[in-house]
């Protein structure tokens, strides 16, 4: 009997308790980010989409070989030795051509292991997030700075320098007789 | 022809306080829900998404009304009007303000009981056509609990119609008027030591009425016929769009109506709380405004303890309920009746 009271006793006490506490919460402001116009701060040092700073890439392909899922593509092509590349912003000689550098944010995890690698810091992790699409085409970001036709012409003009070269070779120089 | 006309008039009032009163409900409760949980709730249709609702009856109105393959179709499409129609009968007999009531029937809360334990049938209906285990699952739980519920909601108003000697819900409000003092939860009209020995059981007996009718409308902490996390959504699983729709308006209208009930019994029922304005000024039509006001934000009141006590409580499980029912409801209220009668038989 007594327990019965006391069970009595209890329901309306807690029920008094918890009206309390969310008729208190109805008045706290909520704590909602509306996120197309307001965004949440991100840390520091977060992953996202990354970016590749071109004029210093010397196209070493470190990055793609430490990518565990393969998703950067780099060709590269020699430049001619009469070709002046300029130098990276660290003073390193740049000696190649990137005619390809893409990287497919589709399949990229975002482990952030092509940054470490790259001798002249130019890979880097952004604070974009939002470009999600409905074709998995449209993630692969180029990045390379040459357009298609001047690929072609760096291929060609290595094609053809070494060919001279080869023939060059080829043709003993004629000897002294 | 003139007796139609009012006829059909009598019935189109209510529902067009219902429609609009159940659009703002669904709001309301949305909101108020937010904001407990510190949240914003729906903001985007509208100014302070005041339109959302609208737009949400807009969209299931156009929804394609789908007949599963194996449910009874006569029964699975006669079920939701059919709950409708139970919950919307129960306002024939509700004093809206003093110049309007429905029906002025002297049985009037007795009324109220019955039609409204027929919502309990069109449940089961629902809940049977649908040919579905959770359907049938969640109507059975609804017929159970609304049926034991019932009998600690109809000792309180017995114990309420001995102290005001009336079963017609008009005479009831009509009783309750001039003073806030006069409510039957302050003990009812007449003065006396009567009123302060009544006024304790009074009390009780609201508490007991308003938890069981809780019951009755399947609102959380009783929602065990709709527990989303075991039942889907109980007995309406099966249904969508406009079906849909109406048993989401019945409910709403449900709980209003209980509101109302619990409100006209023991809160005076559409009587200001204060004297009227309109009789202050002398203007006798403003009166009629005042009460309407007055019944609107009473029963508005009472729907927001409800949403109040849903965001608060856990889903009781099925054992505790029929204890809670069994075993302290009825137990209480039965003690408070006999007391009750005795204090107005000395
Ligand atoms: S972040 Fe990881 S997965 Fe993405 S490109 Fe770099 S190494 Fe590859
Ligand atoms: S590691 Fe850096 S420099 Fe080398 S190819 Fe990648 S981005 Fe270019």
């Amino acid at each position: 009997m007594k327990e019965y009271f006391k069970n009595i006793y209890l329901a309306l006490y807690t029920i008094a308790v918890g009206m309390k506490i969310t008729f208190r919460h109805l008045f706290i402001p909520a704590v909602t980010i509306q996120y197309p116009e307001e965004k949440v701060v991100l840390p520091e040092r977060v992953r996202n989409r990354l970016y590749v700073n071109m004029d210093d890439c010397i196209g070493c392909d470190q990055c793609a070989r430490a990518c565990p899922v393969d998703c950067i593509t780099i060709e590269t092509v020699k430049a001619l030795p009469t070709e002046d590349l300029g130098k990276t912003s660290q003073g390193k000689k740049k000696a190649l051509w990137v005619t390809q550098f893409d990287i497919d944010f589709a399949k990229c995890c975002y482990c952030q292991l092509c940054v470490f690698p790259c001798p002249t810091e130019c890979i880097k992790m952004t604070d974009i997030y939002e470009f999600a699409d409905i074709r998995r085409s449209n993630l692969i970001y180029n990045f390379s700075t040459l357009t298609n036709e001047e690929s072609e012409e760096k291929k060609a003009n290595l094609a053809r320098f070494e060919a001279e070269k080869a023939a060059a070779k080829a043709t003993p120089p004629p000897k002294a007789e | 022809m003139l007796d139609t006309i009012i006829y059909v008039l009598n019935i189109a009032i209510p529902l067009a306080f219902l429609v609009p009163f159940a659009l703002f409900a669904v709001y309301f409760e949305r909101k108020v829900s937010a904001f407990m949980q510190d949240r914003l709730g729906p903001n985007r249709v509208g100014p302070r998404g005041y339109f959302q609702t609208i737009a949400d009856i807009l969209k299931l109105l156009q929804k394609e009304d789908i007949t599963p393959a194996e449910v009874d179709k006569p029964l699975y499409n006669v079920a939701p009007i059919l709950v409708f129609m139970g919950s919307y009968a129960a306002f024939a007999a509700i004093p809206f303000t003093s110049i309007y009531i429905g029906s002025n029937i002297d049985l009037g809360i007795l009324y109220i009981v019955a039609v409204s334990s027929f919502v309990v049938a069109a449940i089961l209906m629902a809940g049977w056509a649908s040919n579905n285990k959770y359907t049938l699952l969640g109507a059975m739980r609804s017929a159970a609990q609304m049926i034991s519920y019932e009998i600690p909601t109809v000792i309180v108003i017995i114990s309420m119609i001995i102290i005001a000697g009336t079963m017609n819900l008009f005479t009831l409000s009509e009783l309750q008027t001039s003073s806030i003092y006069n409510w039957m939860i302050f003990g009812g009209p007449d003065m006396g030591w009567k009123k302060f020995a009544l006024l304790p059981l009074s009390v009780i007996g609201f508490m007991i009425m308003y938890i069981s009718t809780l019951a009755e409308v399947n609102r959380t902490p009783f929602d065990i016929p709709e527990a989303e996390s075991e039942l889907v959504s109980g007995y309406h699983t099966e249904y969508s769009g406009i079906k849909f729709a109406m048993f989401f308006l019945a409910e709403y209208a449900n709980m209003f109506a209980v509101s109302i009930v619990v409100v006209s019994i023991f809160f005076g029922g559409y009587q200001s709380p204060f004297g009227y304005l309109g009789n202050t000024l002398g203007l006798s039509w403003f009166v009629p405004a005042e009460q309407f006001f007055w019944f609107t934000v009473k029963g508005i009141f009472f729907v927001f303890v409800q949403m109040w006590l849903r965001w608060t409580l856990p889903r009781l499980r099925v054992d505790q309920l029929m204890t809670m029912c069994w075993k302290y409801l009825i137990p209480i209220s039965l003690v408070n009746l006999v007391v009750i009668a005795l204090i107005m038989v000395l």
